[in-house]
């Protein structure tokens, strides 16, 4: 059996607030085409993690690689085109625009337009095409000429995925994708989420164990801001740590 | 040296002038431009009083303080109020606009020259000390009392913050607001409460300053810079930053008007740019604030 | 598909209205030559709040000291004309060059902190402008200003005349030129960048955007439009003084575009022209009046909301 490569890899990652330690000498690895999941209780590290990683907040000690090259350095709009991109489990959306000029504004920025001046936003064909293809895939045509600001929760967290999915992503970071969608809409975000490429690899923030159970094949457990213990799914379920740190919350653990 | 204490006398003004402003940033994130208007306001009630009134001076100063702490309180409940949730540029026009329509009351009811001020007798003159430069000391007794009032305002502020429990509450909702309401405390009082005071301060500063700086309805422009300076560089988080912040700036000032006068004002401009650029956030902000 | 690309297309297509109101405005010298100089000045002072519509109402820059542009490249364009050689385009040119210049080297200032920051770096800028500019009063004239700028012709034929048609002319050609580039900015690639990082700072380094070097850029080149400005000013007006850095104009023309629309390149226009004009008719009655009815305009305009009130149309309800 070959082993998967390794996308993206923190060595020793440390985060220290005056005299709080956030992230205790992390060792992540995530495999390519990984549906990889972080759990553990609030307070556990995991979004500072997730910053450490997108490089909007700088580490104290240690190293990040993505694909083997080191992006400890980098900012963080480099490291998203290497393919390094997330959401955010507070919608970060632009009130101003629609969704269609968001997309066409992020996908332009993606293929490497974003500096045209003289040309319009919609001119070129191709990035035009991929804005509609992206609208449909996440059910947004509806509302893609509504500014953003109006657009109900639900629609707009579908954009937030939408966004990040049109960067291309290598390695994909969903921060709590479905926090405070009403149950009705969390199947459409729970079928685009399943339906990611199989060679994107995805690290999925979340608390709802069903969620987690259904769509991870590994798991890695946080507790204050060191990793715990890392398995599949099956091993995290049955390991007393965990079930420890959980106590009280069962299957379908709320935020 | 003296100029040592003039600074030091400027700067102390500068101090009980702008740290109402600087309070009201870090409370309510709110960029008033319009507290200009407020010391504005403290100077010429100062003024007419003294004149058409012959209140004594040092009377005239609490009457300065209630007089615009009034009106602060009655400002903010009505007007400024609604601004706190607006984005930064609406504040930056609204305050301006209250700003510019203080300006033009004042020079239509009262006139455009400038006013002046009649001290008592025992606060002209000065004191000589010290022979030779640099030590020589002249000690105008004016400034020497504005240095006194001024220190003395401040121990009390610093008391009130630290000791008392409006202290702890207005500490409380500048770390956080939100929290702060939801452990009881009842921002609004408080927000109306520093308001207040803070623009009480201002108009004490207003008539402190009316002979030192000069008052005319100019002044609020004029000086508005000086007061955001304060607050840029001292930070919003505590009160000993603008207190450092002012010293500085009032030194800078008048040492740079003494030594270099061709340069004027540029050499504040300066100091402050590079400060700026070097500590965005202000030169003695704590960790983790504002 | 093609109606998406259809919609985007619209947003930048011209407008039927617009040539229009470019004829009746260069008609305008013309057809009223006693009002040919206020003419001018509308069209020098559209294009400074056009420039600052660049960095503020489509970068989310708040500047209190875009007159420091205005007032270099006026010095410079004033200098070029008396000193090197009078004719006005190249002068132009230099003018809009050293403000680029300037602004180059200033974009460094406005990457970092607050806004209350921002709003003490660009005041500090213009200040220290002021200052300098004071100083160096051999140079500029000081506080008398820079005298004697005499100009040669436009294109070598067009002869500046006492009316000011000619200048009007050339400020609107200039005012057209640089319009219709900001326009394509806009509305560009580029363009929508600037408004993601206006809008969320935060999530546009989260998509790629390199944040600084995009301010950094539309900075410059806002500082080049304004520097244009200042250019023209200095030469249809054969004078440079130092109120031109003074924060009087930056904050007038902060007031002309929200009076016009911030966020709409047009709104630099139409603020212009309805300001130039509410001040000539309001301040020959009392000149306090001007400032304390300017005061309470902008105190309401606030507690309304600037977007409500300019834009009859979101009256009813739509977007």
């Amino acid at each position: 059996m070959t082993a998967a490569a390794v996308v993206l890899q923190t060595h020793g990652l440390v985060k220290r607030f005056g005299g709080i330690t956030a992230t205790d000498h992390v060792n992540l690895s995530i495999t390519q085409g990984a549906r990889h999941a972080l759990i553990g209780p609030n307070g556990a590290g995991k979004t500072t993690l997730i910053n450490l990683i997108t490089g909007v907040l700088p580490q104290s000690e240690g190293r990040i690689t993505l694909e083997g090259a080191d992006i400890t350095d980098l900012a963080p709009h480099q490291r998203v085109s290497r393919g390094l991109v997330r959401t955010f489990q507070i919608n970060q959306l632009f009130s101003g625009m629609t969704p269609m000029e968001t997309l066409t504004m992020v996908v332009s920025q993606h293929r490497g337009l974003g500096s045209r001046w003289w040309q319009s936003l919609g001119q070129d064909k191709s990035v035009v095409e991929r804005c509609g293809q992206l609208l449909e895939q996440f059910r947004l045509t509806d509302v893609m000429h509504q500014r953003t600001e109006q657009m109900p929760y639900g629609k707009r967290r579908l954009l937030e995925m939408a966004i990040a999915l049109a960067c291309e992503p290598r390695v994909l970071l969903l921060d709590e994708p479905v926090a405070g969608v009403p149950a009705g809409e969390r199947e459409e975000l729970l079928h685009t989420v399943s339906a990611l490429p199989a060679d994107v690899s995805v690290v999925l923030i979340e608390h709802d164990m069903d969620l987690v159970f259904e769509f991870a094949d590994r798991i890695t457990v946080l507790v204050n801001g060191a990793v715990l213990t890392e398995g599949t799914p099956s091993d995290i379920s049955q390991d007393p740590q965990v079930k420890a740190v959980y106590l009280g919350h069962g299957e379908g653990a709320h935020a | 040296m003296t100029i040592l204490f003039d600074g030091i006398a400027y700067g102390m003004l500068l101090f009980i002038l702008a740290v109402g402003l600087s309070v009201t940033m870090g409370l309510m994130n709110f960029i008033n431009l319009a507290h200009g208007a407020f010391a504005m306001v403290g100077g010429y009630l100062t003024v007419v009083l003294m004149q058409r009134f012959d209140v004594p001076f040092l009377v005239c100063l609490p009457l300065a303080f209630v007089g615009t702490a009034l009106l602060g309180a009655v400002l903010e409940r009505t007007l400024y109020r609604q601004m706190y949730r607006k984005p930064h540029l609406d504040q930056v026009l609204f305050s301006i606009g209250l700003a510019f329509m203080a300006v033009a009351s004042v020079d239509y009811f009262v006139g455009s020259q400038q006013q002046i001020m009649q001290l008592p007798e025992w606060l002209k003159g000065r004191t000589e000390l010290g022979t030779g430069t640099p030590w020589e000391l002249g000690m105008g007794h004016y400034r020497l009392f504005i240095i006194a009032v001024c220190a003395a305002l401040t121990v009390g502020l610093q008391y009130v913050l630290s000791a008392t429990r409006f202290g702890s509450r207005l500490r409380a909702s500048v770390d956080d607001p939100r929290v702060a309401a939801g452990l009881g405390i009842n921002v609004n009082v408080v927000f109306a409460m520093t308001f207040a005071v803070g623009s009480g301060l201002a108009g004490l500063g207003g008539a402190l300053g009316a002979e030192v700086l000069g008052l005319d309805p100019t002044f609020p422009l004029k000086f508005m810079v000086y007061f955001l300076i304060v607050v840029a560089v001292g930070g919003t988080s505590s009160i000993t930053g603008p207190l450092l912040a002012a010293l500085l700036l009032g030194v800078a000032d008048v040492a740079g008007k003494y030594y270099v006068p061709k340069l004027g004002a540029f050499i504040v401009y300066s100091l402050m740019l590079a400060i700026l650029m070097w500590r965005p956030q202000g030169l003695f902000v704590r960790q983790g604030g504002k | 598909m093609a109606n998406l690309q259809r919609t985007l297309l619209k947003k930048s297509a011209v407008q039927w209205w617009e040539p229009v109101l470019w004829l009746l405005a260069f008609s305008a010298p013309w057809a009223f030559p006693h009002h040919a100089l206020i003419i001018n000045e509308i069209a020098i002072v559209a294009l400074f709040a056009v420039s600052l519509d660049l960095v503020l109402g489509y970068s989310g820059i708040v500047s209190l000291g875009h007159a420091s542009f205005l007032g270099f490249g006026a010095y410079t364009a004033a200098l070029f004309a008396k000193w090197i050689h009078p004719d006005p385009l190249l002068g132009l040119v230099v003018g809009t060059a050293a403000a680029c210049v300037l602004g180059a080297l200033c974009s460094a200032t406005i990457l970092r902190g607050s806004d209350l920051t921002r709003l003490m770096v660009t005041l500090g800028m213009a200040l220290i402008l002021f200052e300098l500019a004071n100083k160096f009063d051999g140079l500029t004239g000081g506080s008398d200003g820079l005298q004697g700028v005499v100009m040669g012709p436009v294109l070598g034929r067009f002869e500046f005349d006492l009316m000011g048609q000619v200048a009007a002319s050339y400020s609107l050609a200039v005012l057209l030129a640089l319009f219709f580039l900001a326009r394509r900015l806009v509305h560009s690639p580029f363009g929508a960048t600037l408004m993601a990082v206006r809008d969320n700072r935060l999530r546009a380094m989260a998509i790629g955007i390199p944040v600084s070097a995009r301010l950094a850029a539309v900075y410059t080149i806002a500082a080049g439009v304004a520097g244009a400005a200042g250019a023209l000013m200095a030469q249809t007006t054969g004078f440079a003084s130092l109120d031109v850095f003074a924060l009087e104009r930056s904050a007038d023309v902060m007031l002309i575009l929200v009076i016009g629309g911030v966020g709409w390149l047009y709104g630099g226009v139409v603020g212009a022209v309805v300001f130039k004009l509410m001040h000539d008719v309001i301040s020959n009655i009392t000149p306090q009046y001007w400032t304390f009815w300017m005061g309470l305009f902008l105190v309401i305009l606030v507690m309304v909301g600037r977007e409500r009130l300019f834009k009859p149309w979101t009256w009813m309800g739509r977007s």
